[in-house]
């Protein structure tokens, strides 16, 4: 079933789909470096379109390090080097040519504490699509801010007061505003740093219902330190060990039959 | 004997008890000095202390209420007729004395009174100094007497060095309570006699000013006139100007050095910016008042604007440069006080760095910011040589930039340097405008520091 | 499914061409306001070289002065008339007619009283007491001649450093024609020469600005200095450790750390109302003594050192102040030798910041009477005095236009007492900055 999904996807949007393999981005030989600190290694790993993709490891191994790679977050870092290829639909991200501010209008991203812009509700959903001008008028933001909210699950909870602040909602909802944020930029990639590390458990189940819901128009990234959530929302894992990439393959392999002695160590607990 | 070479003895016989006493301390517990409660250097302050402290103490009292004792003594034995003279007239002849008294320049034949009056004048402070030598002389000798002897292996002479040591550290910390007292109560005070004088409500609300003619009692309109009310528009304006410079030059320094500068840029900037933050503002005044000022002058005469020679432009925009560097330190603070993820949810939604700054950073900065800008604006208000060197006199109600103005600070300066009477309406309304500045720069603060303080805990 | 997910892509594809025809106009906007930044720290940096241009451009002309070298014969007769070489009667001599003649010597042509006198205002008054204090200083002169160096007035002085136009038309300047006349058959006779000041080191204020120096103002400023060094640094470091180590945490401490906080921004020249109320009025202390000076200034500088002292005594870890205690330290021992030392750099950098602040300081000054025009060097604290940047504001008030020349000159000194205080302060905290 979830195969098909995938497969109907690809056949119906053929012009974003120059890779054959179906990936919707590619990284090759990816390294990163902070300063001297060597933080990630030669990795390369395909992330597969329509596809929730979950990177796996303890702390530290480079999994939010690669994450932040695929929307060029890393650039805001002082002293950190990228190289290698990272591709998205077939461009090189990396490129001169790539403006970095259309490509993170294409790859949204959340982080891991619920960061609402310190604005209403409604502004905080609004702030993309003004910033890129994705509305012509008032109703047309309107409507993109409620069908954000209602993607992200939000809408019922807040639609009586959107002009109050951001910051006065629970972790939960923050978390849901952010993505609700992201969404409404329409992105073809949302990229996850551990979404409901700040959130407790009632929260994180509605954050992962959605995840499975956004799954079906978006392709999603997601950097989780719970092996649970990994396996409840994702459909392909990677794990990381010290800046390596161990092991890619379906979730459902690498928690019943993982190939490498790293990865059954991580994932029977061992370490962690 | 001269205080300093008394000050000398005293520090030199508290030297000797220190020795004898670390000594004496030794003498007592020979080869067992592991048994005595404190250490030999104990022994040594704790007779030091005796010795050193209390002549020290007096000697320091003596000195602060030395000429007030000294005034009262020989005024009174002036002859009856001078005890119903006003106290500016006491204050003259006093003046008059000392000058003869120690040998200055003094008005052509005084009276007879006057020399024997100059003469008590000397006697009385000879033998207060005498006095003085001779009590604290004897009291070190005494303490340190007794510290000695007292010098034995169970004394706790540790305890009670750190004990003597905390009342210092006490009162010390009072110093700084004691200071706003005195200018609370001093500016009250002198305040209320002025006050007596001229209705507050006239000070407050007035529209016209003009102390000067309050200088001869014979004079038409002697009373002068104390309506505040052009200093405050006029403190407020160069303030305004110099508000328009510093925010957003202060600000907009700020935001490029923490978001855009190279740190090698920065590294150089920043402390460049800051050199501006310490040149004294005597020198800003100078500046403002001969090159600023007449360039701005010329300038308005090319554009045919009749510019007064003091405008409150000049003093405004010099002003506005020297706050400079303390509206960008302070935004520079707010700024980074902003979360970085803040910063991180707006480019990962592809915002672009200005974007970034004018709609996320600053709106969540904002009241920091606010609160350095007020925090600028008590400095400004407060701001004196930049103004006496470069405003004018001319209290003028006007809000045009070009024109001369006044503020509290200039009149504060004009009214208390040179020679006047004390009690003087004059005077006293100096004391009543430092009030006034007093009680709006702690406004200010306090307010300032509550909206800075209520943004940090916002953020941590 | 499959229908949304195909809107979702072709919605995708709309947004893309919508970021791309916006994405120039922001990259502009962009531009724009990186180049505002730029040009505000430009701006304030080209004001602060434009100030430092100004001042070294008016006042590096007074580190010279304009000398006639004149040929003086110290006469008996006007020197010593008695012959008693009694140095009360030599102190009252008319030394002025020597340096007269000796100019007029060399204009033997000019005989009317009015020029003469006109002759005689190119030499500055100050010849008098220079040529007095060298025949007090070396009585054998008497009876002999010789070519003396004295100051010019200060018109000359301006003149010769072009700071007065000689080709403006003659009404238009302070110099006549036939003053201009002179200065040149001076100058061609080699007896005309700017020489290095030395009068602007080493003398007092003088209403003749070619007289003038700073020597009796730096010497007011050292002694206010001295007096708040003294008072400024034990009080702040006892209050900082008191506040920091022993105190407990309380009410009565909130207040005086509020207090602190407040004192720390409260207007300069309050603290000078505070000084004429309390040190000159309640105490009678003499008026524009360096010791009410130093006093104002200590109560100022106060907040200064004792925020800077704190915050260096907070940096100190507690493993330190641990490891004292748990050797049996008492807890005064573990201040005095463990923890101020760790924390004295830091104090001493603020401490050093407080008093640059407080040598820059004017206003407060002024409400004690050190703005008064005081000739001699203080010798003493309570003697009257006044201090640099003081100086530097009685001469900026001085019409005459030599004055400015003075002004900058101090400034100059000032400033250069402030950047070698705050280097040595860049320098300590650069040295002993330690991280923990």
């Amino acid at each position: 079933m979830e195969k098909a999904k995938v497969r109907d996807a690809r056949e119906m949007t053929p012009e974003t789909h120059v890779d054959k393999t179906g990936a919707k981005i590619r990284a090759i030989a990816t390294n990163v470096h902070y300063g001297d600190k060597h933080a990630l290694k030669d990795v390369t790993l395909d992330i597969r379109a329509g596809e929730v993709t979950a990177f796996i490891g303890p702390s530290g191994c480079g999994k939010s390090t690669f994450l932040r790679c695929l929307n060029r977050m890393n650039d805001t870092i002082e002293g950190c080097r990228v190289s290698g290829t990272v591709t998205m639909d077939g461009e090189d991200i990396y490129d001169p040519r790539i403006d970095v501010v259309q490509l993170r209008a294409r790859v949204g991203m959340v982080f891991q504490k619920p960061n609402p812009f310190p604005k209403s509700i409604y502004d905080n959903v609004a702030y993309g699509p003004r910033i890129h001008g994705l509305a012509a008028n008032k109703d047309e933001l309107d409507e993109i801010v409620v069908t954000s909210l209602e993607k992200a699950g939000l809408l019922a909870e807040v639609k009586d007061r959107m002009e109050a602040p951001g910051t006065g909602l629970s972790g939960g909802q923050q978390q849901r505003l952010c993505i609700a944020r992201a969404i409404a930029v329409n992105p073809e990639v949302i990229l996850m740093d551990e979404p409901c590390s700040a959130l407790d458990p009632i929260a994180t189940a509605k954050i992962e219902e959605l995840i499975d819901e956004l799954r079906e128009n978006y392709t999603i990234v997601i950097v989780t330190h719970s092996m649970q959530q990994a396996a409840r929302v994702s459909q392909r894992t990677a794990f990381f060990h010290l800046g390596e990439l161990i092991e890619v393959g379906d979730t459902e392999q690498i928690f019943t039959n993982p190939g490498h002695k790293l990865t059954q160590g991580y994932i029977t607990g061992r370490f962690g | 004997m001269p205080f300093s070479l008394l000050l000398l003895v005293l520090v030199g016989l508290a030297a000797m008890s220190y020795r004898f006493g670390t000594a004496r301390a030794r003498a007592v517990a020979p080869g067992r000095q592991s048994q005595l409660h404190s250490r030999p250097m104990y022994h040594g302050l704790y007779a030091a202390m005796w010795c050193g402290v209390p002549a020290l103490l007096i000697a320091t009292v003596w000195l602060m209420f030395q000429p007030v004792l000294v005034k009262g003594l020989v005024l009174g034995g002036l002859p009856e007729s001078y005890s119903a003279l006003s106290e500016a007239r006491l204050n003259l002849i006093w003046n008059d004395i000392r000058n003869l008294a120690t040998g200055d320049v003094v008005r052509a034949a005084p009276a007879p009174e006057i020399r024997d009056a100059a003469d008590a004048f000397r006697r009385i402070h000879a033998i207060g100094d005498a006095a003085l030598a001779v009590v604290c002389l004897v009291l070190a000798a005494v303490g340190a007497r007794y510290a000695l002897g007292k010098v034995s292996m169970s004394l706790r002479a540790r305890n009670r060095v750190e004990s003597v040591i905390t009342v210092f550290l006490v009162a010390s910390s009072l110093v700084a309570i004691l200071t706003t007292v005195g200018i609370v109560l001093s500016l009250l005070f002198e305040s209320l006699r002025f006050f007596a004088k001229v209705p507050p409500l006239e000070f407050l609300f007035g529209l016209h000013w003009s102390p000067q003619t309050a200088l001869r009692a014979d004079q038409v309109g002697s009373s002068g006139s104390f309506g505040a009310v052009p200093l405050f528009t006029g403190t407020l304006l160069i303030s305004l100007i110099s508000m328009c410079v510093a925010v957003p030059v202060g600000l907009m320094s700020a935001i490029y050095m923490s978001e855009y500068a190279h740190r090698k840029f920065r590294a150089v900037a920043k402390p460049l910016l800051e050199v501006l933050a310490g040149i004294p503002t005597v020198v800003y005044g100078f500046f403002a008042a001969l090159t600023v000022a007449p360039f701005i002058r010329r300038m308005g005469e090319e554009i045919g604007l009749s510019v007064a020679s003091e405008s409150a432009l000049a003093a405004g925009l010099v002003m506005g440069v020297m706050i400079i560097p303390f509206v960008s330190s302070i935004s520079d603070d707010v700024i980074n006080a902003v979360p970085q993820a803040m910063r991180d949810g707006a480019y990962a939604l592809g915002a672009t760095k200005s974007e970034t700054i004018r709609n996320v950073i600053v709106p969540a900065a904002l009241p920091g910011i606010v609160g350095g800008v007020l925090l600028a604006v008590s400095r400004a208000i407060g701001e004196t040589m930049i103004v006496v060197m470069a405003a004018g006199l001319s209290a003028n109600l006007t809000f045009n930039p070009l024109d001369a103005v006044t503020t509290v600070t200039v009149q504060i300066v004009t009214l208390l340097t040179g020679d006047q009477e004390f009690d003087s309406a004059k005077t006293l309304a100096a004391f009543a405008l430092g009030l006034v500045l007093f009680c709006v720069t702690l406004g200010l603060n306090i307010l300032a520091l509550h909206v800075v303080r209520k943004y940090r805990e916002q953020y941590e | 499914m499959s229908e949304m997910t195909a809107s979702a892509v072709t919605g995708g594809q709309r947004t893309r061409e919508l970021v791309a025809a916006g994405i120039g106009r922001r990259y502009r906007a962009e531009k724009r306001f990186r180049a505002f930044g730029l040009i505000a720290i430009v701006s304030a940096l080209a004001f602060m070289a434009l100030l430092f241009a100004n001042i070294i451009g008016k006042g590096y002309g007074a580190f010279v002065q304009t000398e006639i070298r004149l040929p003086i014969s110290y006469e008996v007769a006007v020197v010593d008339p008695d012959g008693t070489r009694d140095p009360e009667a030599m102190l009252r001599a008319n030394y002025g007619k020597l340096y007269r003649d000796g100019i007029q010597s060399l204009f033997p042509e000019v005989d009317s009283r009015q020029e003469r006198r006109v002759l005689n205002s190119l030499i500055s008054s100050g010849a008098t007491f220079e040529i007095r204090d060298a025949v007090m200083a070396n009585p054998s002169l008497i009876g002999k001649s010789g070519e003396v160096w004295v100051p010019a007035s200060d018109d000359v002085d301006m003149l010769v450093k072009g700071k007065i136009d000689r080709h403006l038309p003659e009404t238009a300047r302070r110099v006549t024609d036939r003053e201009i006349a002179w200065i040149d058959a001076l100058e061609a006779q080699g007896r005309l020469e700017t020489r290095f000041n030395w009068r602007f080191f080493t003398q007092g204020d003088s209403r003749e600005p070619e007289l003038a120096g700073i020597w009796g103002a730096v010497v007011g400023s050292f002694l206010t200095m001295a007096v708040t060094l003294a008072l400024s640094f034990p009080l702040g470091v006892a209050t900082a450790v008191y506040l920091e180590e022993f105190a407990p945490k309380n009410r009565w401490t909130d207040i005086i750390e509020v207090n602190i906080n407040n004192l720390a921004a409260i207007p300069s020249i309050v603290f000078g109302l505070l000084g004429l109320a309390v040190f000159l009025q309640f105490f009678g202390l003499p008026r524009s003594a360096p010791l009410v000076g130093g006093l104002v200034l200590t109560l100022m500088t106060l907040p200064t050192i004792i925020i800077a002292a704190r915050v260096s005594l907070k940096s100190v870890p507690p493993s330190i102040r641990e490891a004292a205690l748990g050797l049996g330290a008492s807890k005064m021992q573990m201040v005095t030798n463990d923890v101020l030392p760790l924390a004295m750099p830091g104090i001493l950098t603020g401490t050093i910041i407080g008093m640059g602040r407080a040598l820059g300081e004017t206003a407060p000054l002024l409400m004690i009477g050190m703005v008064a025009f005081i000739v001699d060097i203080p010798g003493g604290f309570r003697e009257p005095a006044t201090v640099l940047p003081v100086q530097i504001y009685i001469w900026a008030d001085s019409a005459e236009r030599a004055f400015v020349e003075r002004t900058s000159a101090a400034i100059m000194v000032l400033l250069f007492f402030l950047i070698a205080m705050n280097a040595t302060a860049v320098f300590l905290r650069s040295k002993f900055e330690r991280r923990w």
